[in-house]
């Protein structure tokens, strides 16, 4: 089980109030995209779950996030087990300088998952075949990751991700900085991913939402507008808003 | 008021910029010029290899060569761990209060202090209220301290450039605090740091002052046994020949400016070349 259920909550930046009494639950393995205009919160939502806005100073949360019929906002959580079970994947590729085989390995080995060679290996190559890059790369393990191209940085991303068992992965605009081709096969990745792990994914392209996800939600001005399944979202939102905004006439 | 035409007061404000600029390495020039021409005559293996004899007058400098070596690495040995460690608390851990805003503050501040006061601190704690003597050990120390606010800033510089994307792709992957600094920022930051590390190394060697009262000895032709051994330093030895000794060959006086001179130059110009070689390899 690894539904995703946030109630009543509230996130603040110091006086600002990013977050204002979200309330959904995101079911497991399907894709739940969130849409809305610049700056409404969907990127904090998101790093709600897993828990990344702990590093900016002055945040506050109120309300509850159950992952799994835990609260993750709880006293006694350990965030590092948190953030294994929920990974995440950023708007620009970020692999570390280090090799492809180090990228994918690096959270089983520095959070001591695993110790034998061969299981990590074996888990590095299941890994970066479940992101359909391995094919491509294996004879390349030792190459510095920064010399792949941008979208097979991305692949890698989500690789080093599904390395450490993740049930739940976050991605923020996966495909922002991908040409329409790679991007659409990310896109082809996902859908196949959501077999194994429920996904969330922020984005700023419609079409995107549209295409890869069951639900979507809305958000305006830090509110969840409306939270649906994608086709009643983009054909016959209840809300005057989502009209607006899916229709374009703001946003 | 004569009012130039545009392109003439362009000309005439570059040439005058540049003017200043050559204004500011003349000096420089000059410098190295005429220690290079009155020095070099008296620069040999033995000049630099041999123990000084006939009240400093001939022979060589060996004694004060290592005594500066040793005293500054030591300096180096204890700085660098305890400034790393400050950088990394406070870049890392610290979160933004008015104390740690008080200590930031201070550490850029204290670089400002003149040496010499550093010198008298460390002649108060160090030789006296410690006991260390004049040695070594206490030279380095005060040294140390005084190096340290440099060194922190130093390495703060290199770890804030390490792009916050790797730290939060590691915390994310559950990697805790700790284990995100000590496998992916330091690793990174090695270089920024190594480099600060020797022109600190550089800046040290030329100090008098700091270990005019707490390491440095008058004369002393033999090489330290321990830590708590005075010694001879360059800067002190060069000061010493060229106000202390009468009849002191004039050329002895500049071929020890030039080796002190080599030194540091030499070693910013290892630091400027490894940061030329870091910057090349960097891919980020
Ligand atoms: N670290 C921060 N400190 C203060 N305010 C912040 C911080 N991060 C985000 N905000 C504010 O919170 C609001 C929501 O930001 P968020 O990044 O979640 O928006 P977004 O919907 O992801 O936007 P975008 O589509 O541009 O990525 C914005 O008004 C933003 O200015
Ligand atoms: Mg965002």
């Amino acid at each position: 089980m690894a539904q995703i259920e946030i109630k009543n909550f509230n996130l603040y930046y110091g006086s600002f109030q990013g977050l204002k009494n979200v309330n959904m639950t995101i079911k497991e393995k399907r894709i739940t995209s969130m849409i809305g205009p610049s700056g409404c919160g969907k990127s904090t939502l998101l790093r709600s779950i897993n828990r990344m806005n702990d590093m900016i100073e002055g945040v506050k949360t109120e309300g509850e996030i159950n992952i799994a019929g835990n609260n993750i906002y709880d006293q006694n959580i350990d965030i590092d087990v948190l953030r294994r079970n929920v990974g995440m994947v950023f708007q620009r590729p970020n692999p570390f300088p280090i090799s492809v085989y180090n990228n994918v390995s690096f959270g089983l080995e520095v959070n001591r998952i695993e110790r034998k060679r061969n299981v990590i290996d074996e888990i590095v190559q299941k890994s970066l075949e479940s992101v359909l890059l391995w094919d491509d790369i294996k004879d390349k393990l030792k190459k510095s990751a920064l010399l792949l191209t941008l979208e097979q940085q991305q692949r890698l991303c989500i690789a080093r991700v599904i390395a450490v068992r993740p049930q739940i992965i976050l991605l923020d605009e996966p495909c922002s900085s991908l040409d329409p081709h790679a991007t659409q096969r990310i896109e082809e990745l996902m859908m196949r991913l959501k077999e194994d792990y429920t996904i969330v994914i922020v984005t700023h392209n419609m079409q995107q939402a549209a295409r890869v996800s069951q639900d979507t939600a809305f958000m305006l001005l830090g509110e969840l507008i409306e939270f649906d399944k994608t086709s009643k979202i983009f054909t016959n939102p209840g809300d005057k808003k989502t009209d607006d905004y899916v229709s374009g006439r703001f946003g | 008021m004569i009012k130039l035409n545009p392109k003439l007061s362009q000309k005439f404000a570059v040439a005058f910029l540049f003017c200043a600029t050559i204004v500011a390495i003349i000096p420089v020039v000059i410098i190295i010029f005429i220690i290079i021409k009155n020095g070099y005559s008296a620069i040999s293996l033995e000049f630099l290899t041999a123990m000084p004899t006939n009240g400093m007058r001939s022979g060589g400098i060996f004694p004060a060569i290592v005594g500066t070596l040793s005293i500054v690495f030591c300096a180096i040995l204890i700085t660098l761990p305890i400034g790393v460690c400050a950088a990394i608390y406070l870049n890392e851990y610290a979160k933004d209060t008015l104390l740690t805003r008080l200590i930031k503050l201070a550490i850029v501040n204290l670089a400002g202090i003149p040496s010499v006061v550093y010198g008298l601190f460390g002649l108060g704690i160090f030789v006296m209220f410690l006991g260390f003597g004049v040695s070594i050990i206490a030279g380095a120390l005060t040294l140390s301290i005084m190096e340290l606010p440099v060194i922190i800033t130093t390495a703060r510089g290199a770890l804030n450039s390490v792009p916050p994307a790797f730290r939060e792709a590691s915390l994310a992957l559950g990697v805790s605090r700790w284990q995100t600094i000590r496998h992916i920022v330091l690793p990174n930051a090695l270089p920024g740091i190594l480099t600060g590390a020797i022109l600190s190394i550089a800046r040290i060697s030329g100090e008098t002052a700091p270990i005019l009262f707490t390491a440095a000895a008058f004369y002393l032709p033999h090489i330290p046994r321990s830590p708590f051994d005075q010694v001879m330093a360059l800067p002190y030895h060069l000061y010493i020949i060229s106000t202390q000794i009468p009849n002191m060959p004039k050329n002895i006086i500049f071929a020890t400016a030039l080796v002190l001179l080599m030194m540091v130059l030499s070693m910013s110009l290892i630091a400027i070349i490894a940061r030329i070689y870091f910057r090349k390899r960097r891919k980020w």
